[in-house]
C-alpha cells in the first residue's frame, strides 16, 4: 500500500501566514545546477521550472531548515520562521 | 510568593500580550487556556524585565523555566507554536526517565507516556535481508523505566505545563527574532511584534536543532550540510491488541527498533520504529549532504523503507495519522557552539547536544540535562546579580558536572563513524550476506563460519587494509 506524498501532506495542519516566512532568489537558482532543494525538501516545495527557475511554495513548509542548509547558494534562500502561533502545528508527531 | 487570582492571571496574561503587541484573544481560540501564574512579590524593576528569558518550551527550555521558577525567579517561557510540542518532532524514544524523576518524582504516573520501552531493537538492513539484535528486559518494563515512547506535541505541552505550575510565564506564539545587547552582553529577546522587546537579565536559548538565535547571538556556526540529517516520520495508526500482538508485547510495554545499512539505500542515514499505545511512531533519518549528493526525496525513502520485507509486515493496515519532518544535530562534540556569554546560555538542540552514535538515538534526555544545568546557572547568577560571561561561564561546569560534556566527548569520533561509507552499506549487506550463508541449508558439505565470513568480505570487496583501520576506528568510537 503506497501513500502519495499528497496523502501524506493532507494528514498536516498548517495554520497559513500571509506573509512568506521563506524568500527564494530565483536571479540565482537560475544559474544552479545542483538545485538540492528540490530533491531534500521533505514537503517538495521546490519546483523546478522549464525557464530554470524555482517555483517555491511556502504554504506546507515543515519549518526544518534543511533547504538552506543543503543549499550552497549564498543568498538564494532567505530563511526565517513563520509569524508566532502561524505555520505548521503537530498534533501527534 | 503569592498565588493570583484567575482574574489578575488573565490581567496579566493581556498585559504580556500588551507588551510584546500581540491583539488580545491571540492566540487563536483552539490554543490552550492562558495558564495560571505566580509571580515573586513586586520588585524595583519595571514590568518589561523579567529575571530569566527562555526562549522556546521544548524539554530544554521547560526544564530551565521549571528550575528556575522554583527557585522563585520571575521566568517567561516563550513558544513560537500555538502550544508547546506543535513545532517539534522527536521519534520519538525518551531515556531519561531517572532525571525527570528528580524533577518530578513518579513523573510516568502523570505524563503522557504511550509505552515502556522493555524490548530494543538493532536491525542491520540489506535490499531483501535483515539481521537484528533483539533485546529484551522485564527490568525496562519497571518503573522508573529506562525508556518510554512518548509523542512530543503531548508531551511537551504537559513538561511546559509543569514548568508553569512552578510560577514560569509561558507566552505561546510567540517568536524570537533576536537577542538584545546592551554594554556588550545579551540583555533580553526581540518577540516578533512592535514593542516586542522584553528585558531578561538571563536569556536561555532552547529554540531547537534549527537555532537562529544561537547564531544570531554569534555563539554558532553556520551548519555544513554533512552535520545534519533530516528526519521524516509517519504516525500511523493500529489498535491496541493488534500493536500488543504483532510486536509480542504485554500490557504497556513497548518496543523500539532502530534500523541500519542499505535502507536509506545509497544514502547515509537509518530509520525507526517505535511502538505507541494505539499508533506507530515511524520514520527515515538521512544526512542532509547525502540525500542532496544521491539526488533522492526523503519521502521517497521513507516509501521505501516501509516496503522493505522485514518491515511490510509490521506497518500493514496502519493508516498515516500524521506526517511530520525535523532535523537533527549529528555531529555532536564537533559542532557544539560557545555554550554562554554574557546574560545568554544555550541548550538542547539548539546547542547541537543530540546523542547519534548508532547504537544511541538520544537527544531529550540530553536537553532535559542541559536546560537544568542551564536553569541552576541563571539561578547562582541572580543571587549573585552577576551575569556576566566568567559568571554564566559555570554553566560548562554544571554540564560536565553533569556527564553532559563527557559523554559527547567520549563518543566525539562516534557520528563521522556512523556516518562513513563503508559502515553505512558495506557492513550490513557484509553480516546480512553471512547470516543468509550462515543459515541457508542447500544439502551440500556444511561450511565453517570462518571461510563463510571470508567469502562474504571478498564477494563485497572489503580491503583488509581497510577493515583493521575500521575496527581500531570502531574501537576508538565505541569501545574504549
Amino acid at each position: 500500500m503506497v501513500t502519495t506524498l499528497e496523502e501524506r501532506m493532507r494528514t498536516v495542519r498548517f495554520r497559513v501566514d500571509d506573509r512568506p516566512h521563506i524568500l527564494v532568489n530565483a536571479g540565482i537558482c537560475k544559474d544552479c545546477s545542483v538545485r538540492a532543494c528540490v530533491y531534500v525538501c521533505p514537503a517538495n516545495l521546490f519546483v523546478p521550472l522549464d525557464d530554470g527557475g524555482i517555483l517555491f511554495n511556502y504554504e506546507e513548509c515543515f519549518e526544518c531548515g534543511t533547504c538552506y542548509i543543503a543549499c550552497d547558494k549564498e543568498g538564494a534562500i532567505q530563511w526565517s520562521y513563520p509569524r508566532g502561533g502561524y505555520g505548521v502545528t503537530f498534533r501527534e508527531a | 510568593m503569592a498565588l493570583l487570582s484567575k482574574a489578575t492571571s488573565l490581567a496579566l496574561v493581556q498585559n504580556v500580550h500588551r507588551l510584546v503587541g500581540l491583539p488580545n484573544g491571540f492566540p487563536p481560540p483552539e490554543a490552550p487556556p492562558a495558564p495560571r501564574v505566580r509571580l515573586r512579590a513586586p520588585g524595583t524593576r519595571s514590568a518589561e524585565h523579567v529575571d530569566v528569558a527562555v526562549i522556546g518550551a521544548g524539554p530544554a527550555g521547560s526544564a530551565a523555566a521549571l528550575i528556575a521558577a522554583r527557585a522563585g525567579l520571575k521566568v517567561l517561557l516563550l513558544e513560537r507554536g500555538e502550544y508547546p510540542g506543535a513545532k517539534n518532532v522527536s521519534g520519538a524514544a525518551f531515556y531519561g526517565s531517572a532525571i525527570m524523576d528528580e524533577l518530578i518524582p513518579r513523573w510516568w504516573e502523570q505524563a503522557p507516556v504511550e509505552r515502556y520501552l522493555s524490548r530494543r531493537v538493532l536491525a542491520f538492513m540489506a535490499p531483501e535481508t535483515s539481521v537484528a539484535l533483539d533485546f529484551r528486559s522485564a527490568r525496562f518494563a519497571e518503573p522508573p523505566y529506562n525508556g518510554v515512547a512518548i509523542l512530543r506535541p503531548k508531551f511537551d505541552r504537559w513538561f511546559a505545563d509543569q514548568a508553569v505550575a512552578a510560577g514560569a510565564f509561558l507566552l505561546n506564539a510567540a517568536v524570537v527574532d533576536d537577542v538584545l545587547w546592551e554594554d556588550g552582553r545579551v540583555a533580553g529577546v526581540r518577540v516578533r511584534r512592535d514593542g516586542g522587546d522584553i528585558r531578561a537579565d538571563v536569556v536561555i536559548a532552547c529554540d531547537g536543532a534549527n537555532s537562529l538565535i544561537a547564531k544570531k547571538a554569534g555563539l554558532q556556526r553556520q551548519f555544513h550540510a554533512h552535520e545534519m540529517s533530516l528526519g521524516v516520520k509517519e504516525v500511523l495508526a493500529l489498535d491496541e491488541a493488534t500493536i500488543r500482538e504483532r510486536f509480542q508485547l504485554s500490557g504497556n510495554d513497548g518496543m523500539a527498533v532502530e534500523y541500519i545499512g542499505s535502507i536509506t539505500e545509497e544514502v547515509s542515514g537509518g530509520a525507526f520504529l517505535y511502538t505507541n499505545r494505539n499508533t506507530l511512531s515511524l520514520g527515515i533519518i538521512g544526512q542532509i549532504s547525502s540525500l542532496a549528493q544521491h539526488k533522492r526525496r526523503p519521502y521517497e525513502l521513507l516509501e521505501g523503507f516501509k516496503a522493505h520485507p522485514a518491515v511490510a509486515p509490521l506497518v500493514r493496515g496502519g493508516t498515516v495519522r500524521e506526517y511530520s519532518a525535523h532535523i537533527i544535530p549529528e555531529a555532536g562534540w564537533n559542532m557544539l557552539p560557545k555554550l554562554a556569554t554574557g546574560g545568554m546560555m544555550v541548550a538542547g538542540d539548539a546547542a547541537a547536544l543530540c546523542f547519534v552514535a548508532g547504537l544511541y538515538l538520544e537527544g531529550i534526555n540530553y536537553a532535559i540535562l542541559s536546560g537544568i544545568a542551564a536553569g541552576e546557572t541563571a539561578i547562582a547568577a541572580y543571587h549573585e546579580q552577576d551575569f556576566s560571561a566568567a559568571s554564566l561561564a559555570r554553566y560548562e561546569t554544571a554540564l560536565k558536572a553533569r556527564h553532559v560534556l563527557g559523554d559527547f566527548h567520549g563518543y566525539r569520533h562516534a557520528p563521522a563513524m556512523v556516518n562513513s561509507e563503508r559502515l553505512q552499506n558495506l557492513y550490513p549487506a557484509v553480516i546480512a550476506h553471512a547470516a543468509e550463508q550462515i543459515f541457508r541449508v542447500r544439502g551440500e558439505p556444511k561450511q565453517k563460519i570462518g571461510p563463510i565470513a571470508l567469502e562474504a568480505l571478498r564477494q563485497h570487496k572489503v580491503a583488509p587494509v581497510e577493515l583493521i583501520q575500521d575496527m581500531l576506528n570502531a574501537g576508538r568510537s565505541f569501545g574504549w
